[in-house]
């Protein structure tokens, strides 16, 4: 069965490293993932943020194409997108009025019953049952596992593991040989899109995140969001002034945690492109 | 008879009966955001049940309601289950359309703005073209110039943008659910 893939913006660009790794670790399994015909922008924030007819537009044209694809399922690694895009189709088959105003503005049909997966939901399904087997190189190093927001939030939508204290991460993480403490941030946000106009609170809120895994004495914070990456990573030193100290953890995707301990190459899973550069991989 | 006031007008919109609220605390508790806003979340929510206009026009003008950060902490906390976020996102809509965005939130609306830009005629988001916009609407000019030859060197920053072939239908899009002026 074909599966598809949704990289969303993020993954072309500032964060192509997810790309990269999470299609690394998807060929190391033999999976196929086939990029959704023509896709466009999900819209991100600032579409729901200042026109919602616009918002749920742009991600519907989305699902609309991969439906024509004649996909069943996609994966959609940006946990921005996935929210968006799921959202997005849990609005049009709750409320008929919306879904017939939407179809008129694409001139496309809807069905309104693709699977949308995020990264954990697809290494679950396809991967999770092969890994242990396949380490080469156990990731035996202390990590917490960052969630933020978007994976879990809004639960009634995304009926996406716990609310408070998810645990997916955790899980995958001790397959490949973490030891994946317990912390304090798991959920808290990172500051999101406020990454250039609010760059101050982004240095706060991700302060506080990286301040708690430091002093947990984890050796990097998992992550599966490129926005939550980059404001861990890029805005590190915004993030080093607020806490007026200077902290080295890693914020890495967990594409490239699994793809390391299961012996894909660091060339292939973008590990140069961190700003903050792990130091045992 | 009860006065037909905005309160029924977001109802209309949005499906949310800001009555239901009473007043707990929790989304302003839980909310990331809650020590640089002007009114906490729980406090929009008992202005806007007062359904009285100037109430109203304080929210819409309020700094909180584009510092929301959609999060959805507060909704997955909610008691009685109240989609703030949803909520305010229309009050950001409504501020928009009735010019009332307050000064402060000038980067934050800037940035949604220059965000969607290059989308508009691309169909995909375009870094460079999303910063250029945002420096000249806000005259931030140096900002970030330090990061951005790194992200080069690491091909974060993709020279020219994504054109995707639907380029037509996406502008169709954008004129169909327009609202605002610029």
């Amino acid at each position: 069965m074909k599966i598809g893939f949704y990289p969303g913006c993020s993954l072309k660009g500032t964060s192509s490293e997810y790309a990269q790794s999470t299609l690394a670790l998807a060929k190391a399994f033999d999976i196929d993932l086939v990029e959704i015909t023509d896709w466009n922008c999900c819209g991100a924030t600032a579409a729901h943020n200042l026109n919602h007819e616009l918002a749920t537009a742009l991600p519907a044209r989305v699902l609309a194409l991969a439906e024509k694809d004649g996909l069943k399922e996609i994966v959609v690694p940006c946990a921005a997108c996935y929210n968006r895009l799921s959202v997005t189709q849990h609005e049009l088959n709750e409320n008929q009025d919306l879904k017939n105003r939407v179809e008129e503005i694409l001139e496309m049909p809807l069905s309104g019953n693709l699977e949308i997966l995020n990264v954990m939901q697809f290494i679950d399904r396809y991967i999770a049952g092969k890994i242990e087997g396949k380490v080469v190189k156990p990731f035996n190093h202390k990590v917490v596992c960052y969630y933020g927001c978007l994976l879990v939030r809004p639960h009634d939508v995304l009926k996406f593991d716990r609310l408070e204290d998810p645990q997916s991460m955790d899980i995958l993480m001790k397959k490949i040989g973490a030891d994946s403490m317990d912390w304090g941030y798991k959920t808290e946000c990172c500051g999101a899109g406020f990454s250039v106009s609010r760059t101050d609170i982004v240095g706060k809120l991700s302060g506080k995140i990286v301040k708690d895994a430091y002093d947990r004495g984890a050796q990097a914070i998992i992550v599966a969001c490129p926005m939550c990456q980059s404001n861990l990573d890029m805005r590190r030193p915004h993030i080093n002034s607020y806490l007026k100290t200077k902290i080295d953890i890693p914020a890495m995707y967990i594409t490239q945690a699994i793809g390391l301990a299961v012996g894909v190459s660091r060339e292939d899973l973008g590990l140069k492109k961190l700003f903050v550069a792990p130091t045992f991989a | 008879m009860e006065k037909q006031g905005y309160i029924s007008e977001i109802k209309e919109h949005t499906g949310i009966n800001v009555n239901r609220c009473y007043q707990c605390g929790k989304c302003s508790a839980g909310c990331a955001v809650t020590d640089e806003m002007d009114y906490p979340p729980s406090m929009v929510m008992r202005m806007l049940q007062t359904n009285d206009d100037e109430n109203y026009k304080s929210v819409l003008q309020s700094e909180s309601i584009w510092l929301c950060i959609t999060c959805q902490n507060c909704v997955t906390r909610c008691p009685m289950q109240i989609d703030i976020p949803r909520l305010m996102d229309y009050m950001r809509e409504q501020s928009l359309q009735k010019k009332m965005v307050s000064k402060k939130a000038k980067n934050i609306v800037s940035f949604h703005k220059s965000f969607l830009d290059p989308i508009r005629f691309t169909g995909r988001s375009y870094e460079i073209g999303l910063v250029a916009g945002y420096k000249m609407r806000t005259f931030n000019l140096l900002q970030d110039l330090n990061v951005a030859p790194s992200m080069f060197m690491k091909g974060k920053l993709p020279i020219l943008p994504e054109r995707i072939e639907g380029r037509k239908q996406i502008k169709e899009i954008f004129d169909k659910t327009k609202k605002e002026d610029k």
